[in-house]
C-alpha cells in the first residue's frame, strides 16, 4: 500500500531516529508483556506491514539493512544477498520479484545516518521475539542481546 | 594454523591450491563414494562434500566426510543453512571434527524451489554469515552459541562462498570482507566464466586488502556444450555465463567445454590475489585429472598431510 515510501530511505531513517527519540521517555510504561504491547503490535503490524511488508520478527533492523525488510527475503538472510541473485537483480526463489538485498544496498547508499550499518554483521535472529513489539524491545536493549557466545 | 589440514598447509605454503567438488552418490554404498574420491584425490588438495546442493537430496555431507576421513582423504565439509537449525548445525560441526574433518565451507544454500522436493520446509535459521561466526565461536572461544563451554574445541579451517558474478556487483567485495570479519579463512567462488568481471572484482578485493587476509579459490568447471551452458545459466541459481562463452562452445564442438575450463584456469592463475581454483565438474569427475594436468597444475609440489 505504502511501499513507494521505501524509495525515500533518507526520510525513513529520519522518521526512525525521531521515533526512537520520542519513545525513549516512555521506557518505564512501555514494557514487554504490558498492556501497551498489544496496541503497539497492532500498530506496528499495520504501519510497517503496509510500508515494508513487515513480518513482525520483533527485532527490527530496517535502519541497518537499507530500510528494506530482510525478513521478506525468502531465505530470511540478515547479512546481505545470497549468491543466487539473478543477472537482472531479481530473487533466486521468487524470479518475478527484485532481490530485497539489491534494493537495500541501493537504498542504503542514500542513507547518511545509518547507511554504514549495512556493513555490520548482524546476530542470528532471536526466533522467540516473533510477533512481539520491536519498538518496545528497542527500549529494553537487554532483550535484544545476542546469545552469550556471540557477545563475549 | 587453524586446523593443519592438507588444504591449509598448501595454502599457507604459498602454493596454488586445487580443490574439487565431489558429486555425492544417490546410494547407501560406501564404495560409490570411494570410487569418485579415487578419481579426484590424486590431483587435488581437498575434496568438497556437498550438502544437498541445488536442494537435491543425496548422501549427506557428514556421511560422505565420515567415509572420506576414514580412508585418509582431506574433505571440505559443506554446511548449508537450508535444512538444519542452529542446534543441529553446531552438533554436526562437533561430530564432523571428531571424525577428522578439518575444513568446513559455510553456505546459505539454494532455496528449496531449486530441487525436486520444493514442498519441503526451508529452515534458514542462520545465514552464511552467522553460521561462519558460530563455527568461529566453537573453534576460537570453545563454546556453543549459547555460551555453554565445550570440553574440547573443534579445529577447523573455515571457508565461505562468494559469487562475484551476481548483483549487486559493487557490494560483493564488501560482502567478502564481511565474511572475513565473521571468521572465514578461505573463499570458494561460484563458477567463473566471465574473466573481465572477475578481474574487476579482484581489483576491488585487493583495494580492501582482503587478498592478504583470505585465501581465494575461484570456481571453474567444464560444461558439456552450448546447450548445457544455456540450461545452467537459466536453471542453476547464481551461475552466469556470458553470450560470447556460449558462442565459443557452439563453434568449438566436442571437448570445447574442457578446453575452455583449462584456458580459464590459466588466466585465473595470473590474477593477483588468487590462491587457487575450485573445480566443479558436475557429473564429469573423470575429466578433472585431465583438466588439472592440461592446466599445468600437476607439478605443484604438494606437502603431505600431518598424521
Amino acid at each position: 500500500m505504502f511501499r513507494f515510501v521505501q524509495n525515500s530511505p533518507h526520510t525513513l531513517e529520519l522518521i526512525y531516529a525521531a521515533t526512537a527519540k520520542a519513545l525513549k521517555p516512555f521506557t518505564g510504561v512501555l514494557k514487554p508483556g504490558g498492556k501497551m504491547e498489544k496496541l503497539f503490535v497492532r500498530f506496528e503490524r499495520w504501519t510497517k506491514g503496509a510500508t515494508f511488508d513487515c513480518r513482525m520478527c520483533g527485532q527490527c533492523v530496517l535502519h541497518s539493512t537499507g530500510m528494506t525488510c530482510p525478513m521478506t527475503c525468502p531465505k530470511e538472510l540478515r547479512n546481505g544477498p545470497c549468491g543466487g541473485v539473478r543477472p537482472n537483480g531479481n530473487c533466486e526463489v521468487l524470479p518475478d520479484k527484485p532481490c530485497v538485498w539489491t534494493q537495500g544496498w541501493t537504498r542504503s547508499r542514500e542513507m547518511s545516518l545509518y547507511g554504514e550499518e549495512f556493513f555490520h554483521i548482524l546476530a542470528p535472529v532471536n526466533r522467540s521475539l516473533k510477533d512481539h513489539s520491536a519498538w518496545i524491545h528497542s527500549l529494553h536493549p537487554e532483550l535484544l542481546h545476542p546469545p552469550a557466545g556471540w557477545r563475549q | 594454523m587453524r586446523s593443519g589440514s592438507c588444504l591449509e598447509q598448501v595454502l599457507r605454503a604459498g602454493k596454488f591450491a586445487v580443490t574439487a567438488e565431489m558429486n555425492p552418490p544417490d546410494s547407501a554404498d560406501p564404495e560409490a563414494v570411494y570410487e569418485r574420491a579415487k578419481v579426484l584425490a590424486p590431483v587435488c588438495d581437498a575434496i568438497n562434500a556437498t550438502d544437498a546442493s541445488g536442494a537435491h537430496v543425496h548422501m549427506s555431507s557428514v556421511g560422505v566426510c565420515a567415509l572420506l576421513t576414514r580412508a585418509g582423504f582431506d574433505p571440505i565439509m559443506q554446511v548449508s543453512c537450508r535444512d538444519k537449525n542452529r542446534i543441529a548445525i553446531q552438533g554436526d560441526l562437533l561430530g564432523a571434527s571428531a571424525m577428522g574433518v578439518r575444513n568446513v565451507l559455510c553456505l546459505t544454500g539454494d532455496g528449496v524451489q531449486a530441487g525436486d522436493q520444493p514442498e519441503a520446509k526451508p529452515v534458514f535459521d542462520l545465514d552464511s554469515m552467522t553460521l561462519l561466526r558460530t563455527a568461529c565461536i566453537l573453534r576460537d572461544k570453545g563454546m556453543f552459541l549459547s555460551g555453554r563451554k565445550l570440553d574440547v574445541a573443534p579445529k577447523l579451517f573455515l571457508g565461505a562462498a562468494e559469487n562475484p558474478f551476481a548483483p549487486p556487483y559493487d557490494f560483493r567485495p564488501y560482502r567478502l570482507k564481511k565474511k572475513w570479519e565473521a571468521g572465514a579463512d578461505f573463499i570458494q567462488t561460484q563458477y567463473c566464466y566471465d574473466l573481465p568481471r572477475l578481474r574487476e572484482f579482484m581489483a576491488k578485493v585487493r583495494d580492501l586488502g582482503m587478498h592478504e587476509k583470505l585465501f581465494i579459490l575461484i570456481g571453474v568447471g567444464p560444461v558439456r556444450g552450448a546447450k548445457a551452458a544455456e540450461w545452467m545459466r537459466a536453471n542453476v541459481p547464481g551461475v552466469w555465463i556470458p553470450d560470447y562463452v556460449i558462442e565459443r562452445l557452439k563453434k568449438g564442438g566436442k571437448g570445447e567445454g574442457k578446453r575452455l575450463c583449462v584456458d580459464l584456469i590459466r588466466e585465473i592463475r595470473e590474477i593477483k590475489g588468487v590462491s587457487g581454483v575450485h573445480i566443479m565438474a558436475f557429473k564429469q569427475e573423470e575429466q578433472v585429472p585431465e583438466i588439472v594436468e592440461e592446466a599445468g597444475l600437476l607439478v605443484r609440489e604438494n606437502i603431505t598431510a600431518p598424521q
